[in-house]
């Protein structure tokens, strides 16, 4: 009997994230919820600028690599073209939060019917550590040498809150992959942006607060616990907007 | 034949359909032709003018920076163009806005109160027209003859109401001597 | 159907792309252009087509990429100062080898410039304009009519080479009217690409539209690969028109706006006794590199009339190889030269040609 199996919805290629990285388990995840739903011959997925940037070579379906943080306007062309197909875009806090926050703001407020995946480790992981625009206050690294000064560098930003103030956006969620009891909900919730986007209910975001060990200088271990004591409490997990939900209270 | 007609006045005046107008009607006797309007913040209150070339041949440049044909409806634009004009071309001038005469002896100037017509006349706001239907009365570039043609072209469906009008304004200055 | 409509320039454009079956139209509001998104956004919804209107030039051009990464035909416009943020995007979507139509209709800069007419993004257009080693097909229409004929040129160059194709067009253009003759229109055919992505199906390979290639050996290939496909756009796809040049002792070279004028200049000139004819570029990439070198076996000098401060003199110069002199007859900051002007940038070079 086979109890573990790689989904279909990954290619064989060998990932190339350093250890301790939870970006393998996102992938996992992402290729889970494909299969499940049995929609990876009409997937199409759109990888960013960053750690993820060669996402391309490890999702089975058509992939397309795009400029830093325009991933969400890509992948508005690309379902507008095609709205039968499910279309999702990958990226991380750099990515989406800082230099695409434009895209990323009006994909949503648009309600593009798109999934998109988002990766928050709070830094820049593939250059080298620096700070980014989910940094948590006095967080060292190479750009903020003495901690994230929120006098000079301002306060992280809140994706889940932020869009979730938004009329448009069908779903908005914030998971955590640090645990096995987290790493199951996620799957979950990675499920349910898909799922939303078959219904044609529009835009669903999953944040997911990840560990970058490498980046943060810590074993992999106190990496999770990291997200733990010092990430989730800034970054409160959970479901902040969902029209699924509401439309059924209404009706109720 | 080339003729190189400048429309110049302020902006509400009609400027740039008067000179649809012109481009219609020239479209349709089977002329080559070029409209070409002022555009940007000037459109709104400020100066507008419009240039429109009707030819036998291939219409070269689309600015009439020489026209044959100049028709002004303030002082502004007769003080700005009256030298452009080319020797032996004519002059259209709404004299109920422009009190001084054309200065030139070698152009032909027309004086049309076309402002004061179309209020005496109950089609108010339609000078332009007035001035369109004295120019095509004094040159022979293009007939009165289609002019319902041409301002169906210019006048939508949605409008069809000012249609009526239109052609009213085009005869008063048609027959206006 | 060769019945004559009146129609502006930047409407032309639009009612061309629709009839080549072009239904995804991403773009962002700046003067001088606009009638082309109004166009876009009245029509579009009435043949199941996409009009959106994006955030940014920025966004708008990575929504054109991913529509050209599906394989259908896709357009965006802009003007200037819109088309220097469009660059980015430009860039990708050349280094991933999918065809798109970019329109500019060009306003003076640099800077937030102006919104008068202008030839000044010549060099961003023909040179590449954003960052690597590429090419745009840039087509440069002079009429209302090849505003609609140059579109539909366009978007075929670029799906038969796979290269981003530019129309560049300048305000006057854009805002004028003249009478069109347009082409029948064709439905969108949708021909399955063998790398677009449409969904594997379960029945192929996954398809990467991607422009990035760590080894240096790859993105050296991949470069090398495009640059073939130049080289046949170069042999294959080069448009001009000659005006009066037979019997020509000078070549006034121009483009767009500045060859209308310049077409008034010639005809005056040969009025006055001189033997002036034109050559006016139709695609100024690739540019009439071999027509302008033929020339120079025939007349004295060249004149390049343009509005910037003289940009495409620059390619005239290399393609006359210092043969004959070359000079500029230039208005720029949303400035046109006169007839005139250009007839006395004539003389001057005759007097100096023979002098």
């Amino acid at each position: 009997m086979i109890v573990f199996e790689k989904p279909k919805s990954l290619t064989d290629a060998e990932l190339h994230y350093c250890p301790g990285c939870t970006h393998g388990i996102i992938h996992r995840l992402v290729a889970e919820a494909i299969d499940d739903l049995g929609v990876e011959g009409i997937a199409i997925g759109v990888a960013p600028v960053g750690c993820a940037v060669m996402a391309y070579n490890y999702f089975a379906c058509d992939m397309v690599e795009a400029a830093h943080g325009r991933a969400p306007a890509v992948a508005t062309g690309i379902k507008r073209s095609l709205p039968d197909n499910i279309v999702f875009t990958y990226q991380g806090d750099g990515d989406l939060a800082s230099i695409g926050m434009a895209e990323t703001v009006h994909a949503a407020t648009r309600n593009e019917n798109i999934t998109v995946i988002f990766v928050n480790n709070a830094i820049y992981g593939m250059t080298g550590g620096q700070m980014a625009p989910t940094s948590l206050p006095g967080q060292v690294t190479q750009t903020s040498p003495y901690g994230r000064d929120v006098k000079t560098a301002g306060y992280p930003v809140k994706v889940a809150e932020m869009l979730s103030a938004l009329d448009g956006p069908a779903y908005i969620a914030r998971v955590a992959v640090n645990s096995v009891k987290n790493v199951k909900n996620a799957k979950a919730v990675i499920r349910q942006a898909f799922q939303n986007q078959i219904d044609g209910l529009g835009f669903s975001l999953v944040e997911v607060v990840s560990a970058c060990p490498t980046n943060w200088g810590m074993t992999p271990e106190n990496a999770l616990k990291w997200i733990d004591e010092k990430m989730i409490p800034y970054y409160p997990l959970g479901v902040y907007k969902d029209k699924r939900e509401s439309q059924k209270e209404a009706e109720a | 034949m080339t003729t190189r007609i400048l429309i110049a006045g302020f902006g509400g005046q009609g400027i740039l359909f008067a000179g649809k107008f012109l481009a219609n009607k020239g479209l349709l006797e089977g002329r080559q032709l070029s409209w070409l309007p002022s555009y940007g913040p000037e459109m709104r209150g400020g100066t507008a003018n419009c240039s429109v070339v009707l030819s036998d041949d291939p219409v070269g440049s689309p600015i009439v920076d020489r026209p044959d044909v100049l028709i002004v409806m303030n002082l502004p634009s007769l003080d700005k163009y009256e030298t452009a004009v080319v020797p032996g071309g004519a002059v259209f001038v709404d004299s109920a806005l422009i009190e001084r005469p054309v200065g030139r002896a070698d152009v032909t100037a027309y004086y049309i109160p076309a402002t004061r017509l179309a209020q005496q006349n109950g089609v108010p706001g339609l000078a332009n027209m007035i001035m369109i239907g004295k120019v095509l009365r004094e040159c022979g570039f293009t007939s009165f003859e289609g002019v319902e043609e041409a301002l169906h072209s210019v006048v939508s469906a949605k409008h069809a109401d000012l249609f009526d009008v239109n052609l009213k304004a085009l005869r008063l200055g048609y027959e206006f001597e | 159907m060769d019945k004559k409509v009146l129609m502006k320039g930047n409407e032309a454009i639009a009612e061309a792309a629709i009839r080549a079956g072009c239904r995804h139209y991403f773009g962002y509001p700046i003067t001088p252009q606009t009638e082309l998104a109004a166009y876009m956004a009245k029509r579009m919804p009435k043949i199941g087509g996409v009009f959106l209107q994006a955030e940014s030039e920025i966004a708008a051009i990575n929504m054109v990429y991913g529509v050209a990464s599906t394989g259908r035909r896709v357009m965006t416009s802009s003007s200037s100062p819109g088309v220097s943020l469009k660059q980015e995007g430009i860039s990708y979507i050349a280094g991933s080898d999918l065809p798109c139509l970019i329109v500019n209709v060009q306003r003076g800069g640099p800077g937030l410039g102006g919104i008068q007419p202008s030839q000044s993004d010549y060099f961003q257009a023909t040179k590449g304009g954003g960052h690597g080693d590429y090419h745009l097909i840039v087509v440069a229409p002079s009429s209302v009519q090849e505003m609609a004929d140059l579109t539909s040129l366009a978007f075929d160059l670029s799906e038969k080479y796979r290269v981003p194709a530019m129309l560049l067009a300048d305000g006057t253009i854009g805002q004028m009217m003249e009478p069109v003759v347009l082409s029948e229109p064709h439905d969108p055919v949708f021909t399955e690409k063998d790398w677009a992505v449409t969904g594997t199906k379960g029945q192929r390979e996954h398809h990467i539209v991607n422009s990035l290639y760590l080894v240096p050996e790859e993105l050296e290939k991949k470069n090398f690969e495009r640059f073939e496909r130049y080289q046949a756009i170069e042999d294959n796809e080069v448009r001009y028109e000659r005006f009066m040049m037979d019997d020509a002792d000078y070549c006034v070279v121009a483009f767009g706006i500045a060859a209308r004028v310049s077409k008034n200049a010639v005809v005056e000139a040969r009025k006055q006794g001189m033997k002036v004819g034109l050559i006016r570029p139709i695609t100024l990439w690739p540019f009439p590199k071999q027509a302008l070198a033929e020339a120079a076996k025939q007349v004295k000098g060249f004149l390049s009339v343009e509005l910037s401060m003289g940009q495409m003199v620059e390619d005239v110069r290399l393609a006359v190889n210092c043969s004959r002199p070359v000079a500029l007859c230039r208005r720029t900051g949303g400035m046109i030269m006169s007839p005139d002007e250009v007839l006395d940038a004539l003389k001057k070079l005759a007097g100096g040609a023979e002098s």
